[in-house]
């Protein structure tokens, strides 16, 4: 028997039962944006970097199952463009300051930018206040860089069966919190062997004393832009 | 019928007590016993702190940790998400004005500064002394006999300059809402006209007896028969719902009612509640008989808490009868129970999954669908959620059948429709309409004058002008979950537009990206034009970014936040064309004003130290 | 780059809150600054030394908005430039300067002026009109005026600028590839 397929801008991809069309693209190679996908954890759905347009209707395609003969659009004008928009939404809600970040040229959310081409936030600030914690002797939380992917969330919750982060608040408002009375990571039984200790896709979640080591141009995403880059498997960020 | 005189003013949750500061085991206890120290009811043990304490304090969130095993996250991420619930004192008194566009048609914002300025707080803090915060809330519901706002959870409704005097008072003397007038505390619900629905006298246990005569299988037919459509909003066959859930496998089925009701300007699931709840909980027995359910849950919203006691007594009572608890009607194999969970404060929980999620005491996130409810709802069990209305229409099609039922309406909605009128008319309140009713019908009944515009459904429903006075209220023409809003040629539809906007702002759940950011900023851009900061410019980024909530979000909220502003432009213009006074592009700030701090600390007042807005 | 079609364009230059950074990397373009002169000519910029800028084609800005110099150099400049160009991060987001977004500038001006570990005790904050009053925030110059294109870096490589120039100049969106296209 022939292998189930669907097409995703004209191109064949073959999937396996009860694989996501990102599941599938992945697979096969092919780049789809994404931020708060990772293979190893249970998809989310909540960035909508991952928006495909199926049979003409908008879908994020880290949830929606791949069904044969699907007709999925992704690398389009139209799509890139609200990809774009909502780039630029995650750079204006927090406080993205590239040159000074430790996580630059290694950031997802930079390198996604990157790819799609965003030249601007475009829209208006909202230079929120969030203090960073910098309590934990190895590990530094910088939230002016918290997209609310909830990767770390899912990764402590699901995997290290430990719950050290959560989200809290509700719309703009929303932020990361950590889990002791005292709100720090160094009260919490975090350690560096953790996933969450590993799948922030930006700057939030830092190693210290090993910022800025790589020079410049010899970076994960100097080298290749994120499209081109192999596809992470479960168990890598 | 229960009339509200039967809402008794001492089911009025007392004032906190402020001498309780520690938290005795001995209130945790019977609150945790209550709810069988399970997690998933965490948001109704947290609200039930809440009520007792005014706040959650630090111990009691200790508490929890321990009893129900859960972390200290699950614990402030939910708190935090419900606006009702508090993780440090927030007044003894909370005052919550109402918001909605109706409340301040009738004057709530003077009456917000009166109450403040009497009470030496200001908006949205505590006071000093801690005894009371005054805010804002979303709309409470009260629509039709507002200005309207909540006191520790409970509506006072009709408020005057004088009331608020009152309020104030008592307030400030410190006297526990258990001894405040009970006249404050009065909800009338305004029946205006009655059809099939409000207009009969359903005996309690008769919708059920019909059904156990005819059996479950041909109910659910009868219901196919009558093309009964959610009264939710979406309009979906729910006779197909309450099939697929039937024929969904799984270890338990559960009915769920919305009684969410957090669409501004809707309020007829509260007189139904309040006036018809037999006949609402008939119709979940009837669902829960055919979808072979024992369990069910009426989620009520926070802003209804004063319904809650009424509501207990009627299931007590229908359990005394017979008609709920073991062996329904003498049927050994009929066994159905329900709970009821209040809602904090969220208006997205009316979301059915995002009402699933919070019924098992998480935050109100709207899950990702497929899978849907029917198959995978409360514990991932099948599950249906219907909205108040449906289930109440759904014990009339079991008592008179379904060919009765569909031979009203129109073809492709039948029956009638419960519309909560409020706004610029002489007659606000409920009135029932068989489907395909004009919107010009309903604004004479309601005594509507020098109507400029309708908003139909609420801010996420559309907006009417004039010229579609003839159109219909109908799955067909004019879809609605019921709000029925009117505002006459003296309101200005920019700032009505406006205030759906701030509404979206405060309820996104924050969930996915386009809405989280984009809703504020929508908000920020429609602020920018009333500041008088308008050009052209904003006026394309408005309709960009309408765009992009429309096709990216994840949820109806996000998809819908754009609605008011999209027919508001379409169909108003000229009010935002006022607005864009520049030509050319401004900031969104006053930059002299962005000046002032420096201004203030230099002592500098020289015309260097200003700037005026560019030419 | 583009041969001149007709008379050179003008271009003025400034720098805001910035650290001249991208003005260096401006002149980094080497020898394709020949190249560049054949087909412009400067009016106000730092390397002519005009003091006010007269109509242009093209304004290049460097640098946030920080104070009240700031915003009337950069009306003047929108007044001025048929087309206006953000250059940089702090330009694009604010930058550097605007990481005190997040402190209230009564608390800014208080620890550098009067209360900072080296200040002497009786400092007070200078209030001389020669100096410019700072905003209560760092803004990006596209939140002040409207700016029709933008060239990301801190600060955007020569390469980058120069491919950025020339697409402008020829009329296009300008478009940088992989590795020209940075934030840092
Ligand atoms: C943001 C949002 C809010 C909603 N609020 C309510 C509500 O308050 N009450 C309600 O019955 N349905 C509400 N709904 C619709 C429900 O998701 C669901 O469709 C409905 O409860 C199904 O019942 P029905 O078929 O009887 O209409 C809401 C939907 C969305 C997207
Ligand atoms: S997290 Fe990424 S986008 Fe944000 S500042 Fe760091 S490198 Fe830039
Ligand atoms: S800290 Fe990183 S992984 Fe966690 S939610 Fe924020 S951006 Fe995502
Ligand atoms: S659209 Fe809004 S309310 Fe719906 S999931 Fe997204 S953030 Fe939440
Ligand atoms: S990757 Fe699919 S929504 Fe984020």
């Amino acid at each position: 028997m022939s292998e189930a397929t669907f097409t995703l801008d004209g191109k064949t991809i073959p999937f396996r039962e009860g694989q996501t069309i990102m599941q599938a693209a992945m697979a096969a190679a092919a780049y789809i944006p994404r931020l708060c996908y990772h293979p190893g954890l249970k998809p989310h759905g909540s960035c909508k970097l991952c928006t495909v347009k199926v049979n003409g209707r908008h879908t994020a395609s880290c949830t929606y199952q791949a069904q044969p003969g699907l007709a999925v659009e992704s690398d389009t004008e139209e799509l890139n463009g609200e990809r774009r928009s909502l780039l630029q939404m995650l750079f204006v809600e927090g406080n993205h300051f590239c040159p000074s970040c430790e996580a630059s040229g290694n950031c997802q959310l930079q390198a996604t930018a990157y790819e799609l081409k965003m030249m601007t936030p475009h829209y208006d600030h909202f230079f929120p206040d969030r203090p960073v914690d910098a309590s934990h002797p190895e590990y530094l939380l910088d939230f002016n860089r918290c997209i609310l992917c909830s990767l770390c969330v899912r990764a402590s919750r699901d995997v290290d069966g430990k719950n050290v982060f959560a989200l809290a608040e509700r719309g703009i408002k929303t932020r990361l919190i950590v889990n002791a009375e005292s709100g720090l990571l160094a009260d919490t039984n975090f350690s560096a062997d953790d996933m969450a200790a590993h799948v922030c896709p930006v700057g939030v979640i830092l190693r210290k004393r090993t910022g800025f080591s790589v020079p410049i141009g010899q970076r994960t995403y100097d080298i290749n832009p994120i499209s081109a880059l192999p596809q992470p498997k479960a168990g890598e960020s | 019928m229960v009339s509200d005189a039967d809402l008794h003013v001492n089911d009025a949750p007392s004032r906190s007590d402020p001498d309780a500061a520690i938290f005795g085991a001995a209130s945790l206890d019977p609150i945790l016993a209550r709810h069988n120290h399970d997690a998933n009811n965490l948001l109704q043990i947290l609200r039930e702190i809440q009520e007792q304490h005014g706040y959650i304090p630090p111990d009691a969130v200790d508490r929890l940790i321990t009893s129900l095993k859960i972390p200290r996250v699950k614990i402030e991420g939910m708190a935090a998400f419900y606006s009702f619930l508090h993780l440090q004192p927030h007044g003894e008194y909370r005052v919550l004005f109402s918001d909605n566009i109706t409340d301040r048609m009738l004057g709530s914002a003077a009456l917000m500064e009166q109450m403040c300025r009497e009470l030496w707080v200001e908006p949205g803090k505590v006071s000093e002394d801690g005894l009371v915060s005054v805010g804002t809330t979303s709309c409470t519901g009260m629509c039709d006999q507002g200005p309207a706002l909540l006191v520790n959870n409970i509506a006072v409704t009709n408020l005057t300059a004088q009331r608020v005097g009152t309020l104030c008072e008592l307030i400030r003397n410190r006297v526990p809402l258990s001894r405040w007038p009970a006249e404050l505390f009065t909800v009338t619900n305004h029946i205006r006209r009655k059809d099939i629905l409000l207009g009969s006298e359903l005996a309690p246990g008769s919708a059920l007896a019909a059904l156990l005569a005819r059996g479950a299988a041909q109910t659910l037919d009868e219901i196919k028969i009558s093309k009964l459509r959610g009264r939710g909003g979406a309009g979906f066959s729910t006779a197909t719902k309450w099939e697929t859930c039937r024929a969904a496998l799984g270890e338990q089925h559960y009915v769920v009612c919305n009684a969410d009701e957090g669409e501004p300007g809707t309020f007829k699931d509260r007189m139904l509640l309040a006036s018809c709840a037999d006949t609402v909980i008939e119709g979940m027995t009837l669902c829960a008989r055919i979808i072979g359910a024992q369990k069910g849950f009426i989620y009520l919203r926070g802003e209804y808490r004063y319904l809650l006691e009424h509501l207990q007594r009627v299931l007590q009572r229908r359990r005394e009868h017979k008609l709920l608890g073991r062996g329904i009607l003498g049927h050994p194999d009929f066994d159905f129970d329900i709970d009821i969970h209040v809602g904090a404060g969220a208006y997205i929980c009316g979301e059915e999954s995002a009402l699933i999620e919070s019924l098992e005491g998480k935050r109100g996130t709207p899950r990702n669908r497929p899978p849907f409810p029917v198959t995978h709802g409360y514990l991932n069990q099948p599950t249906v959620v219907n909205n108040v209305e449906t289930f109440a229409a759904a014990s009339l099609i079991a008592l008179h059948g379904g060919a009765w039922y569909a031979g009203i309406g129109t073809g492709t909605s039948s029956g009638t429709k419960l519309l909560s009128v409020s706004g610029d008319c002489a007659h606000p309140g409920i009135y029932e309409y068989p489907f395909g009713v004009t919107v010009a019908q309903v604004l004479a009944d309601c005594g509507a004058k020098n109507t400029q515009a309708v908003q139909v459904s609420g801010p996420s429903g559309v907006c009417l002008a004039e010229n579609e006075f003839g159109r219909r209220i109908a799955f067909e023409d004019i879809p609605t979950a019921g709000a029925f809003m009117v505002f006459d040629r003296s309101r200005d539809m920019f700032e009505v537009a406006r205030n759906f906007v701030h509404f979206f702002a405060h309820e996104s759940c924050g969930f996915c990206t386009p809405c989280r950011v984009g809703t504020p900023l929508l908000r920020n851009m429609m602020d920018k034009l009333a500041r008088g900061r308008g050009s052209p410019y904003d006026f394309a980024e408005i309709e960009k970014l309408n765009l992009l909530l429309q096709s990216m979000s994840h949820c109806g909220l996000g998809h819908s936040a754009c609605n008011p502003v999209l027919d508001t432009i379409a169909k108003f213009r000229p009010a935002y064309d006022q607005r864009l006074l520049h030509k050319d592009y401004v900031p969104a700030f006053d930059l002299d004003y962005a000046l002032s701090q420096a201004r203030r600390m230099t002592g500098r007042d020289d015309t260097g130290a200003h700037l005026g807005e560019a030419e | 780059m583009a041969t001149a079609p007709g008379p050179k364009l003008k271009v003025a230059t400034v720098s805001l809150a910035g650290c001249f950074g991208c003005h260096m990397s401006l002149l980094d373009i080497d020898e394709r600054l020949f190249d560049l002169v054949e087909l412009v000519e400067f009016d106000r910029s730092p390397l002519t030394d005009i003091k006010h800028c007269g109509p242009c084609d093209i304004g290049y800005i460097e640098g946030g908005v920080c104070n009240a110099e700031n915003v009337q150099v950069l009306r003047e400049f929108r007044a001025n430039c048929r087309t206006l160009i953000s250059v940089g991060a702090c330009a694009i987001n604010g930058g550097l300067p605007a990481q005190r977004n997040h402190l209230p500038l009564s608390a800014v001006l208080d620890e550098i002026y009067q209360s900072g570990p080296c200040i002497a005790t009786g400092c007070t904050i200078p209030n001389d009109p020669e100096l410019p009053l700072l905003l209560n925030k760092v803004h990006p110059i596209h939140e002040v005026v409207k700016v029709d294109y933008f060239i990301p870096g801190c600060p955007p490589s020569a390469d980058a600028i120069w491919k950025a120039l020339n697409d402008i100049i020829a009329g296009r969106e300008p478009n940088l590839g992989h590795g020209l296209i940075h934030y840092d």
